[in-house]
């Protein structure tokens, strides 16, 4: 069983479109009740910025009911909302991992979460 | 910039079937019910009852490559619903009373033997229509039964006005093409992107009226475009709201809605001034290309600007951009259909392709047919019908794309307005699959309500009982769903299959349906042995003397067959029966000037007309109601009308309507963010509720469709309240162009006011007003019995 912080997500937030898969897979994984997420989609805009773009971004974020899908990574899965990603924009592994990669993108707009 | 796939591929076998713990995995294709345009590889998880209980989406799929949607994910939700359709059932009270009795799958055919039978004995096989929802796995089974079994021709989407989804387009580019095009993200082959040794990354994708991560229209999943976009590629959006992915552009061209073939013409008129085009290309496989030069004088930036509500520097950047751009690509979706000329703005659109030359290039717009040249769709068992039958479908005598065969299908204005007039002749039965055009669809919903009470014989057949259902029908039909039925997939490529593994109560294919009545009422056409869904699709394989079965299909091919293609076929003599280089037109050449157009009368280039209600058309129709309404705002939730029951993952992540509309816009009404309020013109009135959003045209709101409220009574006048938040009591029908396809459906006019205790009473609620009343096909406004579309109000009210 890894310790808080050894393991979170890497979530390239340019790319992703707000789609919910990684928020269903999820409920549904973990046989959720309504009203239960173990990650959530957060929303910022659409507005414009006084220089003239515009914002518009998704983020989903694990809440604490989140277990990076401990079952699924123990038979050899990916957490479900990695696995089923539309954008393909998250990664699961140890942090340092995520980190180097972060780094090696050489990008904006990435966001790794510990659990 | 793959993050993600490291999938354990040990885990997910090519293979049809494995043992996954207590489940059994079936590695197969999803395509509907539910409705859907894709065809997603997905391995559905079932229980030792055969019960699907788990949906994951397949790493070893070239198409969706381990992705999923929510809907998909949250599959076993509506699959297992207990609201489904589990028997048959015929009406036992009166239309719109819900009074249901189950009945066997013996007597409902018996039934339908014998309406079909006196049908086809007092007003012949003609006056039997077979009409169908868009998305769904049924274009060959609706085709098939209504040729071989009914005996008639007519059939098509279900009271869609105009034909106004996908058809618009697609006759157009076999007018000017002799085929159709799509925007290649590599998708048909099984090496994708940089793995394909031909394709190229197109260096700008111009996105024109579609919101493709949602809507994953005609086949293409949009997400391709984010793949795309990973890569570098830079996007043109067209579209009147700052979606996402026009968040994402370099250009984002904020239109107003309806005007889409002026902004083509406009930037055509840039490219073409600036000298932008491709010469060679132009010379050597293209016709008109000095009368388009000519046309497009009529349309400089600054004027269209003001047509389209937008900035001219952007219209002029956005098309250097795509002209100079190589390769450029354009995915074009349902807004360029939904306006009076759908068909015309296709044809500026694919000048815009055309005289850049991105035509069958890799990373173009790329020339496309079904998949093993299959033909599954409306000409599906033609061989079976009269010709004579062929030649009285309705619509023809109005339409020469319907008259001289650019369609396989008949237009649903016309039949809505047979059924109400009994001209040319009645319609004495519909057999609607997989349709809810009362909920949408249909425009002028209340009018096709009453419309209804003209047919004899209305038989559904569907996956749960829908307020058209209850209207409307006299017997109900359950369907299978995708994970329950044996199946074939052809859209494009690659071939698919999809493998049965559960079954539902009495819940029938579409195709055993359609078998089983074809070995009643019409034997001679149905080989004997042809008796189960998988029986059909081997006769259909091998009646397309394709070298394979549906078994090697699902064996040997691991479900997903992918066939040669090939780029710029016009130079390989590809395109033509006769092996000649060139396009399948008149010419040979991809034609600016139609000359198909030109010998029926038509106008042979693309042109603009203002929409039939507008601020410019109709002043003072606007001064009443002063804002654009803009309809079928997508959500990842909804497939139309599905996934609203209250029980859903989607209803909960989407539990009501929602209209976009400016802040200022908003308090000039008095409304407030996440009100209530009323949308109204002078067809009817909806209510939805308010969602304030500063990047709106303050002129603009954005309606959703297809909502209904399984929690509510099904019972009229209840009739789980269809009418009371939908926009189509706003639209009208039979307000067609010259071709017959394309329909305002997109770019009315309304005022919004405040929902109030007052005026939310339930006299005042929409559904009531109609089928407890005589309220709209006209709104409260409407004072005559003439059509309401053009009427100006009573300014003495």
């Amino acid at each position: 069983m890894a310790k808080p912080g050894e393991y979170g997500l890497f979530i390239d937030y340019e790319f992703c479109s707000g789609c919910h898969a990684c928020e269903v897979a999820c409920k549904k994984e973990h046989d959720m009740p309504k009203g239960d997420f173990g990650i959530k989609i957060l929303q910022d805009g659409p507005r414009k910025n006084s220089n003239g773009t515009y914002e518009y971004n998704y983020i989903p974020v694990p809440t604490s009911l989140c277990d990076l899908c401990a079952a699924r990574v123990a038979a050899g899965k990916l957490p479900t909302c990695v696995h089923h990603c539309q954008a393909k924009v998250m990664v699961y592994g140890p942090i340092e991992e995520l980190a180097e990669k972060a780094k090696k993108a050489g990008k904006k707009s990435i966001a790794i979460f510990t659990r | 910039m793959e993050y993600n796939n490291e999938y354990n591929m040990d885990l997910y076998p090519e293979k049809l079937h494995w043992q996954e713990g207590d489940l059994t995995a079936t590695r197969t294709t999803m395509w509907s019910g539910p409705g859907c345009h894709e065809g997603c590889q997905i391995i559905f998880y079932t229980d030792k009852d055969g019960k699907l209980v788990k949906t994951e989406g397949d790493p070893n799929s070239p198409f969706s490559q381990g992705r999923l949607c929510m809907r998909c994910l949250e599959l076993p939700e509506i699959v297992n619903n207990p609201a489904r359709l589990k028997y048959p059932m015929k009406r036992a009270g009166k239309r719109g009373e819900d009074k249901w009795e189950r009945i066997t799958w013996d007597e409902a055919y018996d039934i339908i033997e014998e309406k079909v039978r006196k049908f086809q004995k007092e007003s012949g096989p003609e006056s039997i229509v077979s009409m169908i929802g868009t998305g769904r796995n049924v274009s060959q089974v609706i085709a098939h039964n209504e040729y071989a079994n009914f005996g008639g021709a007519d059939l098509t989407l279900c009271f869609l006005s105009g034909d106004s989804c996908m058809l618009p387009r697609t006759a157009l580019c076999y007018v000017i093409m002799g085929n159709q095009w799509v925007a290649d993200m590599s998708q048909f082959r099984d090496k994708r992107f940089e793995e394909d040794p031909e394709w190229e990354l197109p260096e700008c994708i111009m996105i024109w009226g579609t919101n493709p991560v949602i809507n994953n229209s005609d086949a293409f999943l949009g997400h391709w475009i984010v793949e795309c976009m990973k890569r570098g590629s830079q996007l043109i959006t067209v579209d009147p709201q700052l979606t996402w992915i026009a968040s994402r552009s370099k250009y984002w061209i904020q239109i107003r809605p309806g005007t889409d073939a002026a902004l083509a013409l406009g930037m055509l008129n840039v490219i073409i001034n600036e000298d932008l085009v491709d010469h060679d290309f132009i010379d050597k496989w293209t016709y008109g290309y000095e009368a388009l030069s000519e046309r497009v004088q009529d349309y400089p930036p600054e004027k269209v600007a003001e047509i389209c509500w937008c900035d001219k520097d952007i219209i002029i950047e956005a098309a250097r951009f795509y002209a100079k751009a190589h390769p450029s690509t354009i995915q074009w979706g349902l807004a360029v259909d939904m306006s009076k000329i759908g068909t015309q703005t296709a044809h500026a659109i694919a000048c815009l392709a055309g005289v850049t030359g991105n035509i069958d290039n890799p990373g173009g717009n790329i020339l496309i047919d079904q998949a093993s040249g299959l033909e599954f769709g409306y000409n599906s068992g033609i061989e079976y019908v009269d010709p004579e039958k062929i030649a009285i479908r309705f619509g023809n005598d109005r339409y020469p794309l319907k008259k001289y065969g650019f369609t396989a299908s008949s237009q649903s204005d016309a039949i809505l307005e047979a059924i109400e007039t009994g001209e040319p002749r009645p319609v004495r039965m519909l057999w609607i699959q997989s349709s809810n055009p009362i909920t949408n669809m249909g425009q002028d919903a209340p009018r096709i309500y009453r419309a209804m009470e003209k047919v004899d014989f209305i038989c559904v057949v569907d996956l749960f009982k829908t307020p058209y259902i209850v209207a409307c029908a006299d017997l109900v039909l359950p369907c299978a769903m995708s994970n329950e039925r044996d199946c074939i997939r052809v859209w494009f490529d690659p071939l698919r299959t999809l493998t049965k593994c559960s079954t539902y109560y009495e819940a029938k294919e579409d195709e055993q349906i359609m078998i089983d009545l074809g070995h009643r009422l019409a034997p001679d056409k149905w080989p004997e042995w042809v008796k189960t869904s998988r029986d059909y699709m081997n006769w259909r394989l091998q009646g397309a003397n394709l070298p394979y079965s549906m078994e090697d299909l699902e064996e040997k091919y691991h479900g997903m067959l992918y066939n040669d293609f090939r780029y710029k076929k016009y130079e390989k003599g590809l395109l033509r029966p006769d092996g000649q280089m060139g396009f399948m037109t008149p010419t040979g050449r991809y034609e600016f000037y139609s000359t198909l157009f030109d010998s029926w009368g038509m106008d042979p280039l693309p042109y603009y007309l203002e929409p039939p209600t507008s601020p410019y058309n109709t002043p003072e129709l606007a001064k009443e109601y002063p804002l654009v309404l803009t309809t079928g705002k997508r959500s990842f939730e909804f497939f139309h009308s599905e996934w609203r029951q209250p029980d859903t993952t989607s209803r909960e992540l989407h539990p009501y309507p929602y209209f976009d509309i400016h802040p200022d816009t908003a308090k000039k009404y008095g409304i407030e963010n996440g009100q209530w309020a009323w949308i109204e013109n002078q067809m009817g009135k909806m209510r939805q509720i308010a969602r304030y959003c500063d990047v709106i045209d303050p002129r603009v709101i954005s309606t959703e469709h297809g909502w209904w409220f399984p929690e509510k009574e099904a019972a009229e006048p209840s009739l789980f309240g269809v009418f009371d938040c939908n926009p189509n009591n706003l639209i009208p029908m039979c307000e067609n162009g010259e071709s017959g396809y394309g329909a305002p459906i997109k770019c009315g006019l309304a005022k919004v006011y405040p929902c109030t205790p007052e005026n939310m009473t339930p006299e005042n609620q929409p559904t009531y007003q109609v089928t407890a009343g005589s309220g709209y096909s006209h709104g409260e406004s409407h004072k005559t019995d003439t059509p309401s579309f053009y009427d100006i109000p009573d300014s003495q009210e």
